[in-house]
């Protein structure tokens, strides 16, 4: 009668272990979290006001190099504002848009993906010939416009990804959402008496769910990049507010005298694109055969 | 049989784009009976199950015919209509239990849900019926079944959940989609036993699909054998399968083994025979 126990088969369990054992999960997700936590205490860790200037303590290099001022772990820009405090706060923007954009993008994405896939007929029709006619649109130039249009500032910046990225969720999610449909359990809730939206939210969705984060990780590292683009020409936050991207822009006048100056947003900008996108790489491999099973 | 059967299916087509799936099936559930569904994979068995259950895939439609429940014409309800039909008047036994528990939720959830939303209980009652189901189904220790996860389960466990399930709202009607083929040889005939016990003691009429007409022979009161989606041989099984009628019966069962007939003996069926059948069913066309 062995059918009659129960097999201890990794549970709730197995994901963990799935998780935990991959490297990119782990060194990835690491060097976010580390991120995550610079944005989070920002003001606290930051040793200096990131808008304060010292106009005599001008282009100074880092600790490490001749000629450093101490207390300047890695020097001042050519207004002699603390390039350390102004990348601290600099993460806190971008990770910010990372967080939010990403997170309306899958929202949109994932509510319209879900209906295309889920209802078919028209409803697919229509969203489906919206996601061909969206991603004909050169992204870059349909930022620029968007933000143009709404002023510059954060929310733009957020709207403007949100706005053209959610097809990147809705296409994924709909063809996954096409497999989910057909498979058995669906058959059985319908059996058992549910709703549509009950199906699609309570039975479908927490199947996607994993391939949702996969998507949003990716997204993430998109929407920093996106980010540091629009500051760098101008159009994201407020210009007294540090970002990577301006500071990139402001290191690109005096690169022959101080290289670090645009070096440094250039590595943290390299350094939390590889990491989200080495996290999401991780967590898809982790979470597919689990997806599977 | 002087009672109104509980399923009567006519002249059944469905079609799937230009592709007949059914060729003009007709068959009939009595009240308290088993009726045996045979046929190769691909015959179509599936389609008439989900046909009746209004549960046909994406695409698929009936095209013509009738399938009247306790005197109900089905074909042409709204899907609303047909759905609330689920659960309380007939219902499935699925074919693969690794896949019709959702792997999210876990056991308690997927029967309490069942016992909310068609036996309109609430949670306490609900659990307290679940419990009493698990165990009707010979499940030890249904408090703790209760908490698994589906994949914590094994095939066979899995399986008498869904029994458990199907038999939650008393139908009149169950359709049994190969409901052992998903497992191994002895928890199949354990499943098998379970299945027609609780048939009895329910008085519920069951389509039992299967492509093993030693299971037929087993647990069948009729059978109606499919090929290509049309029927070739039906009736009370002791007829069909004592004195087949049918070339391709008589072949099904001298390819199926039996205790007097060791495996080395038996023949597969012929592949011009079954070449000649499906040539013969896409000439036929629909109409009258
Ligand atoms: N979702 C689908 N889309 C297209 N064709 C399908 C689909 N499901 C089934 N079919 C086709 O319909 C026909 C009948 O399938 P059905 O599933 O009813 O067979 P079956 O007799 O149940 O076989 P099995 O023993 O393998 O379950 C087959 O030819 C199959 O290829
Ligand atoms: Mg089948």
């Amino acid at each position: 009668m062995a059918e009659l126990g129960i097999d201890r088969l990794p549970g709730r369990q197995g994901v963990w272990v799935a998780l935990c054992g991959n490297a990119r999960v782990w060194g990835g997700g690491g060097v976010v979290g580390l991120f995550a936590l610079i944005a989070l205490f920002a003001p606290v860790l930051a040793p200096q006001d990131p808008l304060w200037q010292d106009l005599m303590l001008y282009q100074m290099p880092p600790a490490w190099l001749p000629g450093s001022e101490p207390g300047y772990w890695l020097g001042t820009d050519s207004l002699g504002r603390d390039l350390l405090s102004r990348l601290i706060h600099g993460t806190q923007v971008a990770l910010i848009v990372a967080v939010v954009a990403a997170g309306a993008a899958g929202a949109l994405g994932v509510l319209l993906g879900l209906m295309a896939g889920y209802f078919g007929g028209w409803v697919d029709a229509l969203i489906s010939r919206l996601i061909d006619v969206w991603v004909a649109f050169p992204p870059v130039l349909l930022s620029i416009v968007l933000v143009a249009v709404l002023g510059a500032g954060l929310h733009s910046v957020i709207i403007a990804i949100a706005v053209i990225d959610w097809t990147r969720f809705a296409r994924v999610v709909r063809a996954e959402v096409l497999v989910q449909k057909e498979q058995d359990y669906v058959a059985s809730a319908v059996t058992i008496g549910l709703g549509r939206w009950r199906i699609l939210f309570g039975e479908v969705l927490p199947n996607v769910a994993p391939l949702v984060l996969v998507l949003f990780t990716m997204e993430m590292a998109i929407a920093v990049i996106v980010e540091t683009i629009l500051s760098f020409v101008g159009l994201s936050v407020a210009s007294d507010r540090p970002t990577w991207g301006g500071m990139i822009a402001e290191g690109r006048q005096v690169i022959y005298e101080a290289p670090w100056m645009m070096l440094m947003p250039i590595g943290c900008l390299i350094a939390l694109v590889l990491a989200l996108n080495a996290l999401g790489d991780g967590l898809k491999t982790a979470l597919d055969p689990v997806l599977r099973r | 049989m002087s009672l109104d059967p509980v399923l009567a299916v006519e002249d059944l087509w469905v079609e799937l784009g230009p592709l007949d799936l059914l060729r003009g099936v007709s068959l009939s559930v009595a009240a308290g009976q088993v009726a045996g569904l045979v046929g190769e994979s691909g015959a179509g068995k599936s389609m008439i199950g989900r046909s009746i259950l209004g549960l046909l895939p994406t695409g698929a439609r009936v095209s013509q015919g009738s399938i009247r429940f306790r005197g109900r014409e089905l074909v042409g309800l709204p899907i609303r209509a047909h759905r609330d039909l689920l659960g309380r008047g007939m219902t499935l036994i699925p074919q693969d239990p690794m896949t019709s528990l959702n792997p999210v939720h876990r056991i308690g959830r997927h029967m309490l849900d069942v016992l909310r939303l068609r036996m309109g209980l609430d949670r306490t009652t609900a659990r307290t019926r679940a419990l009493a189901l698990l165990d009707e189904v010979h499940i030890r220790d249904p408090e703790a079944v209760l908490m698994r996860y589906p994949h914590e389960l094994s095939g066979g466990m899995r399986q008498r959940v869904l029994i458990a399930m199907a038999f939650a709202c008393e139908p009149a009607l169950i359709v049994a989609d190969e409901p052992t083929t998903a497992l191994d040889v002895t928890v199949q005939r354990q499943i098998l036993r379970l299945i027609k016990e609780l048939q009895v003691h329910h008085g519920t009429a069951i389509l039992f699909v299967t492509h093993d007409l030693g299971v037929v022979a087993k647990i069948c009161d009729t059978v109606t054998v499919l090929h290509s989606g049309r029927v070739l041989e039906q009736g009370p099984v002791a007829d069909a399968l004592g004195a087949p009628q049918h070339a391709y019966t008589q072949a099904l069962l001298a390819a199926t083994p039996r205790y007097d007939r060791p495996a080395d003996t038996l023949h597969p069926v012929p592949a011009p025979l079954t070449e000649a059948l499906r040539v013969e069913a896409t000439a036929l066309r629909r109409g009258g």
